[in-house]
């Protein structure tokens, strides 16, 4: 019955420090007095603020709508007045502050009106917005919104469902509790995510350090009759990584350049499935996570907390000890340190560490790499992280991506293994950036050099249009002087001017460069010359167009990209007050555009005739 | 870059580059005891004197190159290159032979080239090959098993003040066949030499088995700890052996048997700590195969057939200078992308 299970090269067993968060259950942290919800919680678009300073709101309302299908929604995670919109510290490593809504919290905790849906009776698509509109994104610390990972590849159906329970970081601990006590809402909540995939299988992976998760699992999945398989999978960091976790359970291998439901696999984290389940069935936005408070403290427990709390009002709950001298967000390997204790709990808040010298003592000092190997032994990804070291360090960026730096997952183990102590992750980091840097100032630079060819084009276009209404004037002249009129000819004047109209396709180019020939013997062989010529021109210039637009589309208009709540608002305005404006105009304006089409088509039938 | 308060540099694994250096030197010990028991407490002296030649190149080039002295000369690493020194020359060599290697090797072929973990080539074997180029003599006096020399003539040899004919007319068994064959000149065949010659024991060189067996121990004991992988050994004694059979097995009277090659000269010893160099090696498992194997080739070729008593360091040099290439060449598939191109 039991799947055979792979397993992935490389990978470390670091000790594992999990038992002193496991020893309570789950807290309900206290509602703190001023809450501080960033918008932005996820992957993806910052949502766009859905309320004002002064406001009321209630648990559970939008506070922040979902700024594209690649966004989640972000709600107030208690009822009270909203007294800012402002910038403030974020749990992120570069300490930068990001735009926060804090509510003063009224006390009386009143949700909004839930609705529980079954998502069997609505159509997929209307369920994935709801998973958007509830904020549903990746708990287990990526926090991709969830929604966009529902859908199968084109062609390729889902084979597995793979729920990730493995939870390799050391000191982790938060799904570990989520299983023993929530197994049951996590094993409902599956079948959301099997339904809208259509999986055929579905595989819970659990590290077989956390015996009392696999069994509460294995009892829940049992009790409802389910056909899912938890799987006790060997502990070895980073098992808990997706794309680890996927190949120790279903073989399959997923680079860096490809989606897992390419290969007909779908991984999600059981605190993800657990809170799309509590969104659907019981109409419960995102609004709080279990969160392991843990390391350097008189009390590790695991938290469920509300999001936008505080996190010294959380690291108050833990007592921390005195010789505490850092906090990290995430784990050991993969974590960061907090840059301030001001910044709140958010959804991708999995594990506070309270640090200490004595717990993490300081590194050995940098030796140079002596090519030992042990980093590639070690890397899950089978990289060689000591060549992309060296390509790093000389700025051999190309090279770096020949080795395929952007397969690395960052997990750390190469550092682990270092026997001279080289940050390794920290170069591959910067080298990261630095290419990340490169593309952008080379897309800059090719957005700047089409805008300089649109320009020239231009001013070629107007030369060339100024050039041909007086040829046109003079031919015209030309043939009344000959004054012979006959019916064929008008024709070839009317392919030239469609041909300078800019709307027109290069089809009707070539019709205006075959119509001349066709019709030469009727015409006079003095203005065959010149119209050839004419031809050739107005090719020419529809040509460069249409070059000039196809680099238009190629490079899309990069200042209206990224940019902040605060600016999308303004622009919102602006665009508000142009509608409004254009709208007072619409009737003279096409009153006037009526009259110029009526004088320019009389105008070309004055030269026709 | 040196970022030590942040994940993922808070947990690491109680391994440092003293410690691998550590373990080598610890797996060269049985090596070493066999040695002791076959030519006696001099060899300890002589590795004494490479060792403090390599503490002073290195402390002299570390101060020239403004680097921490401490961290670097406690490393380990220069002790394991004298120590490998001290391993390869003759064990009578004169004590200032061996420090002029040492400090070669350490101050050209090391430090010139930019310190741990830069040197293209392997800094031992740089040595033992300037000192063979410009010392072919003293290069190839290796004692007279049947002489036995107390440990104070021993030492006073060394020390340049005993006159060294007398007990330095051996040969390593290596040239003993090799100089027998030629002068011999189709008369006489390997199987009745080895039967006969003293210098020659069960399989191999005379007590020299036992070295080279001592050698064989600290390498898997490495290899059992993961300290090398089995690429680079294995591929050198394939490489070897397989030469070695074939040509024993076409003419058995001209060329001694696989066995005798790999437990004579310095085959086992190179095998095990001179082409799994980390620095001056391939990296990828296929490319130290490779390495291993074109190097075993290259010192069968050069020890049978060259000029020189063994061909081990200039396999080794030679192999050294492909190492990019073939590093270049042998990049294993990474994960997910196995069954691309």
């Amino acid at each position: 019955m039991l799947p055979r299970l792979f397993s992935f090269k490389g990978g470390v067993k670091p000790q594992t420090h999990k038992t002193p968060s496991v020893q309570e259950p789950i807290g309900l942290a206290p509602l703190p007095a001023r809450l501080y919800v960033p918008l932005h919680q996820s992957i993806g678009g910052v949502p766009n603020p859905r309320v004002e300073v002064g406001e009321r709101v209630l648990k559970g309302q939008v506070i922040g709508g979902a700024d594209g299908w690649l966004s989640a929604a972000a709600h107030a995670s208690t009822s009270g007045t909203v007294i800012a919109i402002e910038d403030h510290l974020a749990a992120h490593p570069s300490g930068l502050p990001t735009l926060t809504v804090v509510i003063e919290a009224d006390g009386s905790d009143e949700w909004i009106a839930r609705t529980a849906v079954d998502h069997r009776s609505l159509p997929p698509e209307r369920v994935r917005e709801m998973l958007r509109d509830a904020g549903v994104v990746g708990l287990g610390g990526a926090v991709f919104p969830s929604h966009a990972k529902l859908a199968a590849a084109a062609g390729v159906p889902v084979e597995e469902l793979v729920i990730n329970g493995a939870e390799c970081e050391p000191y982790m601990s938060c799904d570990d509790v989520l299983m023993r006590e929530r197994s049951d809402e996590i094993v409902r909540g599956i079948a959301i995510f099997r339904d809208l995939l259509d999986a055929r299988r579905v595989l819970i992976g659990i590290e077989d350090n956390k015996p009392a998760a696999v069994a509460a699992m294995q009892a829940a999945v049992q009790a409802q009759g389910e056909d899912y398989q938890v799987v006790a999978v060997p502990t070895r960091y980073p098992a808990g990584g997706a794309k680890q976790l996927i190949r120790v359970l279903t073989g399959k291998e997923v680079p860096a350049s490809k989606r897992s439901t390419e290969l007909g696999v779908q991984c999600f984290n059981v605190g993800t499935v657990h809170s799309a389940y509590r969104a659907l069935a019981f109409g419960e936005p995102v609004i709080s996570r279990i969160v392991t408070l843990t390391g350097n403290l008189e009390r590790p427990r695991n938290w469920e907390v509300r999001l936008g709390t505080p996190l010294h009002e959380l690291l108050a709950l833990g007592k921390p000890k005195d010789d505490t001298d850092r906090y990290l967000m995430g784990g050991p390997m993969m974590g960061f340190a907090l840059p301030g204790l001001d910044a709140p709990v958010v959804k991708a808040t999995n594990c506070v560490i309270a640090a200490s010298p004595a717990m993490f003592p300081p590194s050995p000092p940098e030796m140079p790499c002596i090519r030992c190997g042990a980093c590639a032994e070690a890397c899950p990804h089978e990289l060689q992280p000591f060549e992309l070291y060296w390509f790093a360090r000389a700025r051999n960026f190309g090279k770096t991506q020949e080795y395929h730096i952007f397969d690395c997952i960052e997990c750390g183990c190469c550092s682990y293994v270092c026997p001279s102590h080289i940050p390794l992750v920290q170069y591959f980091r910067f080298a990261k950036s630095e290419i990340w840097s490169r593309e952008r100032d080379k897309k800059a630079a090719e957005a700047a050099k089409a805008r300089f060819e649109l320009r020239n084009a231009r001013e070629e276009r107007e030369q060339a249009e100024k050039a041909a209404r007086l040829a046109k004037a003079a031919a015209a002249r030309a043939a009344e002087k000959k004054s012979r009129p006959s019916a064929a000819e008008p024709a070839p004047v009317e392919a030239l001017a469609a041909a300078a109209s800019p709307a027109l396709a290069a089809d009707s180019v070539d019709a205006a460069l075959v119509t001349p020939p066709a019709k030469s013997a009727d015409q006079p062989s003095s203005a065959q010359p010149a119209l050839d010529a004419e031809a050739v021109k107005k090719a020419t210039i529809v040509a460069a167009m249409e070059r000039a637009r196809s680099q238009r589309a190629a490079a899309p208009p990069r200042n209206t990209e990224q940019l902040s709540p605060e600016q999308k608002r303004q622009l919102a305005a602006v665009d508000a007050r142009r509608a409004a404006l254009q709208a007072e105009e619409v009737a003279p304006v096409a009153a006037s555009g009526a009259s110029g089409e009526t004088a320019k088509s009389g105008e070309q039938q004055g030269t026709a005739e | 870059m040196s970022d030590f308060t942040t994940p993922p540099y808070l947990l690491q694994e109680r391994s440092s580059v003293r410690r691998v250096m550590m373990q080598v030197l610890l797996a060269l010990l049985p090596g070493v005891a066999a040695y002791v028991w076959l030519i006696g407490p001099i060899i300890v002296v002589q590795l004494a004197i490479a060792t403090l030649a390599a503490l002073a190149g290195e402390a002299l080039m570390l101060r020239l190159r403004q680097k921490p002295l401490g961290l670097f000369l406690s490393d380990g690493s220069a002790i394991l290159t004298a120590w490998l020194i001290a391993l390869s020359f003759p064990p009578l060599a004169p004590w200032w032979l061996i420090a002029v290697g040492t400090l070669f090797a350490i101050v050209v072929a090391k430090h010139l080239y930019g310190g741990l973990g830069q040197n293209p080539f392997n800094p031992a074997m740089v040595a033992f090959a300037a000192c063979i180029v410009s010392f072919p003599a003293l290069m190839s006096q290796w004692p007279a098993l049947g002489l036995e020399a107390s440990f104070l003539e021993q030492l006073r040899i060394v020390a340049g003040i005993a006159p060294r004919i007398d007990v330095m007319s051996g040969a390593t068994p290596l040239d003993a066949l090799k100089t027998a064959l030629k002068l011999g000149n189709g008369t006489v065949d390997v199987p009745t030499l080895l039967a006969t010659q003293e210098v020659f024991g069960h399989f191999a060189g005379r007590g020299w088995e036992w070295v080279a067996g001592g050698y064989l121990l600290g390498g898997l004991w490495m290899w059992q700890r993961r300290l090398i992988s089995w690429h680079a050994p294995l591929g050198f004694i394939a490489g070897l052996s397989v030469l070695a059979a074939a040509l024993w097995a076409l003419d058995p009277q001209q060329f001694a048997d696989p066995l005798f090659h790999l437990f004579s000269g310095g085959s086992l010893l190179g095998a095990f700590f001179i082409v799994t160099d980390p620095v001056s090696g391939c990296t990828t498992p296929k490319g130290k195969l490779i390495f291993g194997l074109l190097a075993g080739l290259l010192a069968y070729i050069i020890r049978v057939f060259g000029g020189f008593p063994d061909g081990i360091a200039f396999a080794v040099l030679l192999m050294n200078l492909c190492v990019p290439l073939i590093d270049m060449y042998s990049q294993p598939p990474i994960f997910g992308l196995k069954n691309e191109k």
